[in-house]
């Protein structure tokens, strides 16, 4: 019985009302030409203009995106070991204490992590910076890339990489050939999650930033602190647009790669 | 057969993430631990004491002598700590509590609507966690604010003659956790109602309950695991939040987070803030270890 009643559509539209009305409204504003952010002056993109002007948000941006590159692609590559010795790994050594420190940063809040991580750079005399920012996001977000790229092994048909292995695959061979073009929607949507924290996160790279290193989150924070302005509007509008054009394109895609991998999975078991 | 090459291999494969997890997690709590228990002083690093190597054993001993739980004595004593410890579990429990009267609605909308418009739906409640938490959370700000939107229309409606004031205060941070926290909260319970049999609403029915009746003898229960992994999902994150109360509460809004980023930024207190950070995560040890609970159990079931 799936109707939509009265209740259920009321609900379905105040609830997105209310996740995106903030956002529309954030938008809407950011083309405003005044520069009192809540009384509508007329259409302007000058905000959009002073931003682009602006050396120091566009300094922060560049090390952004610097940060986020270099640790979600370095994250990626750890999460996807940490998820294959996770699930395929057998017994080790320390495997309990492993998958507590894979599944521990997840909940851990991140005014501890950045603590941590800071009194941890600064006991062993490492200069804050690009670097240690890169350091610290690769350490979170390697846990959420882990987490995600485990579920898709988990699910998979391991049937496919015992033939490998019985076809004469050494275990590399055998993932490289057959695991990983198997998994690789999973490691995409991990390096996208990766990417994603690494440019949101404010906390952790305000704690491990030190003065040399100024990222994008750290300054928004820094000048939304004295209130709202039209060029933060701006910002956001542009961000917000990245991410929506991002993401849709991303499921897209995904959706067409799981769909033709569940096909080749079955074409392979059934000739 | 694996060579020799493989099994080297295999080795590196455990040994990399287990090492990088070992020095950038493990080690570094060991620090905030060391930390907790050495005092504030007026040098670089600002506290006492520190290793020396090169005094050998007998000045690691001296090390350990030193170290005490002067720190956690005086978290205990002044009132600003407990208070902000409290403040923060109380916010937390009223903001869950607010999200889930919020999501489940939602999430209920979600599983009964038609099966063609699930995906985009699922797709609009995942994309805000995509969009940066800062700026969903600044967004609120313009709203909020004297002259902002929300009194605008208050007042256009004539439901108010004065501007509210509404950011800077808890009712503030109220809002941006239940707005910043809501997909957790909806995603977990859609799982479980997107599952739901709809034949047992059909018996119910059939044997003369209400629909309101059938709500609460079928499907609440029935969906009670995604409910309180849910509740856990924005309660855990919420304790230790530092951005919503920073940006939408007051300076009357006590919360561990921000203590904690203020003993560290502002009052330079190394110690104190790696006390309260550990206490923090002692407080934080119970919720996550009934969530991991309920998961294991959910899992179970599954089965």
């Amino acid at each position: 019985m799936r109707r939509l009643t009265w209740f259920n559509a009321t609900s379905l539209t105040l609830g997105f009302a209310f996740l995106y009305l903030p956002m529309l409204i954030l938008i809407v504003f950011s083309f405003n030409a005044s520069k009192l952010v809540t009384v509508w002056a007329g259409f302007s993109t000058q905000w959009y203009g002073e931003l682009l002007r602006n050396e120091a948000f566009l300094d922060a941006a560049w090390v952004t995106l610097k940060v986020g590159l270099a640790s979600s692609t370095l994250a990626t590559v750890l999460g996807t070991m940490a998820a294959y010795v996770m699930v395929r790994g057998g017994r080790f050594f320390g495997r309990t204490l492993f998958s507590g420190m894979i599944y521990a940063p997840l909940v851990m809040p991140e005014v501890i992590t950045g603590l941590s991580l800071l009194l941890l750079f600064i006991s062993i005399g490492l200069d804050r910076g690009v670097f240690t920012i890169v350091l610290a996001h690769t350490t979170f977000s390697m846990c959420y890339v882990s987490v995600v790229v485990s579920s898709r092994l988990v699910s998979f048909d391991r049937s496919i990489e015992e033939a490998a292995l019985d076809l004469g695959c050494t275990p590399f061979d055998a993932f490289r050939s057959v695991t990983l073009p198997i998994i690789a929607p999973a490691v995409i949507s991990g390096w996208l999650l990766a990417f994603t924290l690494s440019l949101d996160d404010l906390v952790i790279a305000s704690f491990t930033a030190g003065p040399s290193a100024t990222t994008l989150p750290i300054k928004i924070f820094s000048s939304v602190r004295l209130g709202v302005s039209p060029e933060i509007n701006a910002l956001s509008t542009i961000m917000i647009g990245i991410v929506a054009v991002g993401v849709i394109t991303a499921s897209l895609v995904s959706k067409r790669m799981i769909a033709r991998q569940a096909r080749d999975e079955q074409q392979a078991v059934h000739s | 057969m694996t060579g020799w090459g493989d099994r080297l291999r295999g080795r590196i494969v455990v040994a990399v993430p287990y090492l990088w997890l070992m020095l950038l997690f493990m080690v570094p709590f060991g620090i905030v631990l060391k930390i907790s228990l050495s005092d504030y002083a007026v040098s670089i690093p600002p506290y006492t004491p520190t290793l020396d190597p090169s005094a050998g054993w007998s000045g690691f001993q001296d090390f350990l002598g030193e170290l005490d739980f002067e720190n956690f004595v005086w978290l205990t004593q002044d009132a600003l700590y407990w208070k902000a410890y409290l403040s923060s579990l109380k916010i937390a429990v009223i903001s869950t509590a607010l999200t889930l009267l919020v999501g489940y609605p939602i999430a209920y909308g979600m599983a009964n609507a038609p099966d063609e418009w699930r995906p985009t739906l699922m797709m609009l409640v995942i994309l805000p966690f995509w969009t940066s938490f800062l700026i969903r959370v600044y967004a609120w700000m313009g709203i909020l604010s004297q002259e902002g939107f929300l009194n605008q229309f208050l007042m256009w409606t004539g439901l108010t003659a004065e501007p509210l004031t509404i950011l800077n205060t808890n009712t503030a941070v109220y809002i941006g956790i239940v707005y910043t926290y809501l997909p957790f909260m909806i995603l977990p319970i859609y799982a479980t109602l997107e599952k739901l049999d709809a034949s047992l609403l059909e018996a119910a029915a059939d044997l003369g309950c209400t629909r309101v009746q059938a709500f609460w003898l079928v499907t609440a229960p029935l969906s009670k695991s995604g409910v309180i992994a849910g509740c856990f999902l924005v309660f855990i994150p919420a304790i230790g939040e530092f951005v919503i109360p920073s940006l939408l509460g007051g300076s009357r809004t006590l919360m561990i987070g921000k203590v904690l980023w203020e003993e560290f930024f502002s009052n330079r207190d190394w110690p104190v803030a790696s006390a309260v950070a550990v206490i923090l995560l002692m407080i934080l040890v119970i919720p996550i270890i009934l969530f991991q609970r309920n998961e294991q159990k959910q899992r179970e079931a599954e089965q």
